[in-house]
């Protein structure tokens, strides 16, 4: 037994991919700085930190699929992979206290002083605001389905019922399509601009990052529905599944946060698009 | 299958060959997969990033020797700009913004979480690695990353008079906003950006690690104090970094894509970068002393021979302090106006922090009476970090009344308070910690007594710098300022004198790292002795390349502070 491991921890070999990962970050956000003082080659520069960025993703993960196949995910790394996933979302959750903070201290205490709020909010600038029971309570609708769908997928896989898990992914994703194609023509034909005031800045930024988490975990059920068409996950292990179900739920919650305080409560008393 | 200390060790002999293989130097070091290298990796960079912030003090220091404009033009011709006073003004801004910020972010918090915490987290509790080994790893990078966009910020323009980012490090609107027009403070931003991503991934790594990792046997209250005061500091990096994300992410597109979070004109509000700010803001600072407390229990438990007095409250006070910590922020900002009902609030909830930090300092105390004390230099450390960190407390608690603040805000009694808990609260648990575990990393005995000069000249000279502080800012000299009047002219002197004998005993320090490893003596398991029970010290110095390849059983019997195997 000398020099075998006798536990069930995943020790890994050396892997340079955090390394890429790290310098693709850098490479991506000093072409950023590149691009927003308009100085040359900055589309050089992001291409590549964001071409980095998606190869560590790709090669990353693909990694870590490989590696459950191949059985390395034992009980106690999938409980890691639990935690792993729980905290992130955590994190993700005070990013958007953040979001919220902002929105609720312009809505409650409203400028006296400038002109364009003008001591009310939605603030004078604002000449009309969304309707929100038109699209956005459609887009609620879309992503509340697309809860019950992601967890009908999710009880067809723990019952063994393959068909049910890809007729579940495909709905899911779909709905999610749905929604963020909805969003982009919301934000088409939205009747006021990005930025200028602190409605247009905090509703532009926190529903923009919203839509944002709504791509990545979008992106995450396609890997789970390529993966179920590759024969990956069992009744008993699929965490990968299940991770990609949370942040799907998490983004939901977001979503019902935004509609109530943003879409609702933030714009109430205004004129109507 | 229970095993043993000596059957465990017994093991990594026989298992040597396998155990030490190590990959090949450019895999070795820059893709690493092993807790301990990328601890030795922040423990490095922490140094040199160290060694950066302090010269810059230095600087900083020999400008304020006098009163006038002594040196900030030679640094200004340097750079490449053009000495006129608006560009002297502005080199300092960035210096002072530079060395808060790798202090912080750059030194303290790689050294302690990254270094000590990557290193002794899983051998304290008997654990093969982290969790998660890979994160682990591109935690370390994404730090050198936003280490390098710091760095890129100080050679673009900052504003028109000169290049880098003179915002303090709290980078607050509207002097970061309109107030600088260039690049610097755009990449400044990212920095933090991509240090605090690499501090969050970090977090989660040490949380998951702590809860499912343990050794068979070893429950939460019998876990080494560092190792909870490391869990408590993951939890706080978890939840605050990610609302200064939020908040340098509105700065951003304040600056570059016409939102007005911050900007009046556009209803806007200053104060709530504050606001967004201090709620990271102060927990960072428990982010920063947390991991010290962790190190000064092992290190005072270890040279008094006894358990640590009162194990369950030092752990639930960190908790305490912890949880406290995150609504407190806005004794940061009395002066901008508050309500004074929010001040009172404020106010009391600060000196509520007292509490559990009481607990503390006297449950040290209580430690070591009656102990068998031996003064070895991690302990003389120790000691020296519970009577300075007092210090900075004891002013901590006058800053805490709002009434008080009002009085010496923004005044060099500010700065003496928190360097007190830092450059020497922080700091001097991190030279014990240093001293306590560098054999056990190294393989290799530093020189008690040269560690004992060290401590006793540095000991002298941060106190000759900042003590005279106090009095500065109680006579009311403004932070920020490169220029002050004469009557200020004699204690800065004193001070910028204590800076030279700090600089000196810093020679020592590095002497002491190279005698180590060239003439220093190789170290045992365990050189300090019985009262040193935590896991690490049933290994080699240094540990064998993957150590517990079969995890050690902490017996029933055993009292939480003693973390030892049994060995019978």
């Amino acid at each position: 037994m000398a020099g075998t491991k006798n536990h069930d921890y995943h020790i890994l070999p050396p892997d340079i991919w955090p390394l890429i990962g790290s310098l693709s970050a850098l490479v991506f956000t000093s072409g950023m700085v590149l691009y927003m003082h308009e100085m040359a080659n900055w589309q050089v520069v992001v291409g590549l930190g964001i071409a980095g960025l998606i190869a560590t993703f790709f090669s990353w993960f693909g990694n870590i699929v490989k590696e459950a196949q191949a059985g390395d995910h034992t009980p106690v790394v999938q409980l890691h992979m639990r935690y792993g996933m729980i905290l992130f979302i955590a994190s993700e959750v005070m990013f958007f206290v953040g979001w919220f903070w902002s929105w609720f201290d312009f809505a409650l205490f409203p400028s006296e002083i400038s002109e364009v709020v003008g001591g009310q909010f939605p603030p004078v600038a604002i000449e009309a605001v969304m309707n929100p029971f038109d699209l956005p309570l459609l887009n609620t609708l879309i992503l509340l389905c697309s809860g019950t769908t992601v967890t009908w997928a999710h009880h067809s896989l723990i019952h063994g019922d393959r068909e049910g898990l890809k007729k579940g992914l495909w709905l899911t994703i779909l709905l999610g399509v749905l929604f963020s194609c909805i969003q982009a023509y919301e934000y088409m034909h939205a009747p006021f601009a990005f930025g200028g005031n602190t409605y247009s800045s905090a509703f532009y930024m926190a529903t923009g990052f919203h839509g944002f988490h709504v791509l990545v975990g979008t992106i995450f059920l396609i890997v789970c529905l390529v993966r179920t068409y590759k024969g990956h996950f069992t009744p008993r292990q699929h965490f990968g599944f299940e991770a990609a179900a949370w942040y799907w739920h998490f983004v939901d919650v977001v979503w019902l946060f935004l509609f109530v305080t943003v879409y609702i409560w933030g714009s109430w008393g205004a004129p109507v698009h | 299958m229970a095993t043993t200390a000596e059957g465990f060790q017994a093991h990594t002999e026989d298992a040597h060959h396998d155990a030490d293989h190590k990959p090949g130097f450019f895999a070795r070091w820059f893709m690493s997969t092993n807790h301990k290298d990328i601890g030795t990796l922040y423990l490095i960079f922490a140094i040199v990033a160290g060694i950066l912030g302090g010269a810059i003090s230095g600087i900083m220091r020999a400008e304020l020797a006098e009163p006038g404009i002594q040196v900030l033009g030679y640094w200004v011709d340097l750079m490449g700009g053009e000495a006129n006073f608006d560009a002297n003004l502005h080199m300092w801004n960035v210096l002072i913004t530079a060395h808060g910020l790798i202090m912080v972010f750059f030194m303290v918090m790689p050294a302690m979480i990254g270094g000590f915490g990557n290193w002794f987290v899983p051998l304290m509790i008997g654990a093969p690695d982290m969790a998660f080994p890979r994160m682990n790893n591109i935690s370390f990078w994404l730090t050198v990353a936003g280490f390098c966009s710091l760095l890129f910020s100080a050679f673009v323009p900052g504003t028109a008079a000169g290049y880098g980012a003179g915002t303090g490090w709290t980078v607050y609107a509207p002097l970061a906003t309109y107030g600088h027009d260039g690049p610097a403070v755009d990449f400044a931003i990212f920095s933090l950006h991509l240090a605090g991503a690499g501090s969050i991934l970090g977090a989660t790594n040490f949380i998951t690690t702590i809860f499912n990792m343990r050794a068979p046997g070893m429950t939460l209250h019998k876990m080494p104090l560092f190792v909870w005061s490391v869990l408590v500091t993951a939890f706080l990096l978890l939840l605050a970094l990610p609302v200064l994300a939020a908040a340098i992410t509105m700065l951003l597109t304040d600056r570059n894509f016409g939102t007005t979070f911050f900007d009046p004109s556009g209803g806007g509000d200053p104060l709530l970068y504050q606001h967004l700010f201090w709620f990271f803001g102060h927990p960072e600072v428990y982010i920063m002393i947390l991991p010290g407390f962790g190190m000064v229990s092992q290190i005072i438990a270890t040279f008094s021979r006894k358990p640590v007095f009162g194990y369950l409250g030092m752990a639930y006070a960190m908790v305490a302090i912890g949880v406290v910590g995150f609504v407190v922020w806005a004794h940061h900002m009395y002066t901008v106006g508050l309500d004074v009902n929010t001040k009172m609030y404020f106010t009391a909830a600060t000196m509520v922090i007292a509490v559990p930090t009481g607990v503390k300092i006297f449950s040290w105390i209580a430690t070591m009476w009656g102990g068998s004390l031996e003064f070895k230099s991690p302990m003389v450390w120790a000691l020296g970090f519970i009577f300075l960190f007092t210090v900075g407390g004891v002013t901590g608690v006058y800053l805490a009344n709002g009434g008080i603040d009002d009085v010496v805000h923004d005044t060099y009694f500010v700065v003496a308070h928190f360097h007190y808990v830092l450059s020497m609260g922080a700091v001097f648990s991190l030279f014990a910690g240093f001293y306590y575990w560098f054999p056990k990393m190294s393989g290799r005995m530093h020189s008690e007594l040269l560690a004992h000069i060290h401590f006793w000249i540095f000991f002298i000279g941060v106190n000759v710098i900042f003590f005279p502080q106090h009095f500065l800012g109680l006579n009311g000299m403004p932070r920020r300022y490169p220029d002050f009047t004469e009557a200020y002219a004699y204690w800065n002197h004193i001070s910028s004198a204590g800076y030279a004998i700090m600089a000196a005993s810093m020679l020592v320090f590095f002497a002491n790292i190279a005698y180590a490893f060239i003439a220093g003596r190789r170290a045992p398991a365990n050189y300090w002795g019985e009262g040193a029970t935590t896991l690490e010290w049933t290994l080699s110095s240094p540990p064998p390349y993957h150590q517990f390849e079969t995890l050690p059983v902490i017996e029933e019997h055993h009292d939480y502070h003693d973390h030892r195997p049994a060995t019978a």
